[in-house]
């Protein structure tokens, strides 16, 4: 292994992290924003001109405020939760192709941490180990709402899987491939995946709506039967590392329906584009509107969460098993059909 | 049994439809309406900068007057004192010198004239009592402060500002 690989391979890593925390931090800001927007109202606008440092000043108290461990808590696996929370959001982008390979000093260098030919499996393998920052948060802080939450996270998170992993099947059966990367460079121009299978998008959607925790299946945190949910008991950076993460999951979440349905990179006219800024600037520019469409999908889930009211445990369970998960079967039966016809005429 | 007013209405839960099974018509309707309000006037009045106009019958901080030719015209009759329900007012009164004639209107005055901010309802009936028309609540709100003592209002913060005199 060459060492400029690795250095390359250390900034881009470096790069991403740094990108996924700013933007999980300018989440917050943002969903103060728009919930206050879509409400009528002006939102935080003290600290800093339009309030842009609040995210600084959260961050500062989350530091400052007094950190509680309950007595009765089981102490290290409540000091493990939020970090595994945290850490399991944060891997996610390592698959994540953020723009075709760039030249820099006439070197191509792919935009990618890991090009990894299971990364559709990787993305849902890190994703569902994410519900175990909630249930060892939820079950370390020994108090029965804590408990409650973590319960209905796992079971929430659990059979929205199912249907998350059955819309893909279907993309997957176009595809051909596991690989993030190829599936991006399939949807070149206006190829999007989602002309092609807007039920699957749909499905893939309204699951990761669950899988994030996000409104309108918030139920692990819901304030009036729940408290706060699985982070009741927490306070300071550990209560500030759940409420990072969610956001950090939010951002991936945007970053893999982008990816999978909304072309990635991919915009029309690229081609144009690609002879007319050359091969360095030409990916960077992708890598903006591919930033672009993350922004939108961050909004849209704020959008979703300021006008939908949650669901109740039982419509959940039933909206999963009996409504998205026969509907993603449906949806792969009829994307096989019609995908034999075309191979045999 | 036959309900007497004819007004009962028995409302009957009817299953729901298909579409409204699907959510996704009511959400769009829904997420329409929200968006709506992105492109609204705010309500917020951004406070220390901005402030809210009042009413022309607000009641506000008070402010003793002074007449035309700028002299104080509270002479410490009591009155307002007495016609205040929440006792907020008190007053001591002394005698107007000879040299002091160009600072109080009549030969009685207030030394000390005292407004406990945290007993004041803002009623305004010291208004009404004043037969001088000497204290008017027409300031603006009273400002928040740390301590007790700090929201005992004396004449240095209650008396007008001596006008400007024409020579």
């Amino acid at each position: 292994m060459e060492i400029s690989f690795v250095i390359e391979k250390f900034i881009l890593v470096a790069v991403i992290f740094g990108i996924s925390l700013v933007i999980a931090m300018y989440s917050t800001y943002a969903e103060r924003k728009v919930a206050a927007y879509l409400q009528d109202r002006l939102g935080p606008d003290r600290a800093g001109p339009f309030g842009i440092l609040q995210p600084l000043a959260d961050g500062v108290k989350m530091f400052m405020k007094e950190e509680i461990i309950p007595a009765s808590s089981n102490k290290w696996l409540f000091i493990v939760g939020p970090g595994l929370a945290l850490l399991c959001a944060c891997i996610g982008t390592a698959v994540i192709p953020w723009g075709s390979p760039m030249e820099i000093g006439g070197k191509m260098v792919p935009l990618q941490v890991a090009d990894i030919n299971v990364g559709v499996l990787y993305i849902f393998g890190v994703v569902s180990l994410g519900v175990y920052g909630v249930m060892i948060g939820g079950w370390a802080s020994n108090n029965k709402y804590s408990l409650l939450s973590a319960i209905r996270a796992a079971s929430q998170n659990i059979s929205y899987e199912i249907a998350m992993g059955l819309s893909i099947i279907a993309l997957l059966l176009m595809t051909n491939t596991l690989s993030l990367k190829e599936i991006v460079d399939q949807q070149h121009g206006w190829r999007w995946n989602v002309l092609y299978q807007p039920l699957g998008f749909l499905i893939f959607m309204v699951c990761s709506f669950a899988e994030t925790n996000r409104a309108p299946f918030d139920l692990p945190e819901c304030e009036t039967e729940l408290i706060g949910g699985y982070h009741t008991e927490y306070s300071s950076m550990k209560l500030g590392f759940y409420l990072f993460a969610e956001y950090i999951n939010m951002f991936v979440s945007s970053a893999v329906m982008a990816t999978l349905y909304f072309g990635g990179y991919n915009y029309p006219g690229m081609d144009y584009m690609a002879t007319l800024l050359g091969p360095t600037w030409a990916p960077l520019f992708g890598v903006g509107i591919f930033f672009l469409k993350i922004v939108f999908f961050i909004f849209f889930f704020m959008w979703v969460r300021w006008t939908i009211p949650r669901f109740r445990y039982d419509q959940l369970m039933n909206l999963g098993w009996k409504g998205l998960i026969p509907l993603a079967i449906a949806n792969i039966i009829i994307t096989g059909i019609v995908i034999a016809i075309i191979e045999k005429f | 049994m036959e309900s007497l007013s004819n007004k009962k209405k028995v409302l009957e839960q009817k299953p729901l439809s298909f579409m409204e099974r699907m959510y996704l018509p009511a959400i769009a309707k829904g997420m329409g309406i929200t968006i709506s309000h992105l492109f609204k006037k705010e309500a917020t009045v951004r406070y220390p900068e901005v402030e809210r106009e009042f009413s022309t019958n607000f009641r506000g901080m008070h402010s003793l007057k002074r007449d035309e030719n700028g002299k104080e015209r509270c002479t410490a009759c009591g009155l307002c004192a007495l016609s205040c329900p929440a006792e907020a007012i008190t007053m001591i009164a002394a005698e107007r010198k000879n040299e002091e004639k160009h600072l109080y209107r009549e030969e009685k005055y207030a030394a000390t004239y005292e407004i406990n901010m945290l007993r004041c309802i803002f009623c305004g009936l010291c208004e009404e009592a004043c037969p001088k028309e000497a204290i008017y609540l027409d300031g603006p709100i009273v400002p928040a402060d740390y301590l007790r003592k700090d929201f005992i209002y004396g004449k240095d913060k209650l008396v007008e500002a001596p006008l400007e005199m024409k020579k």
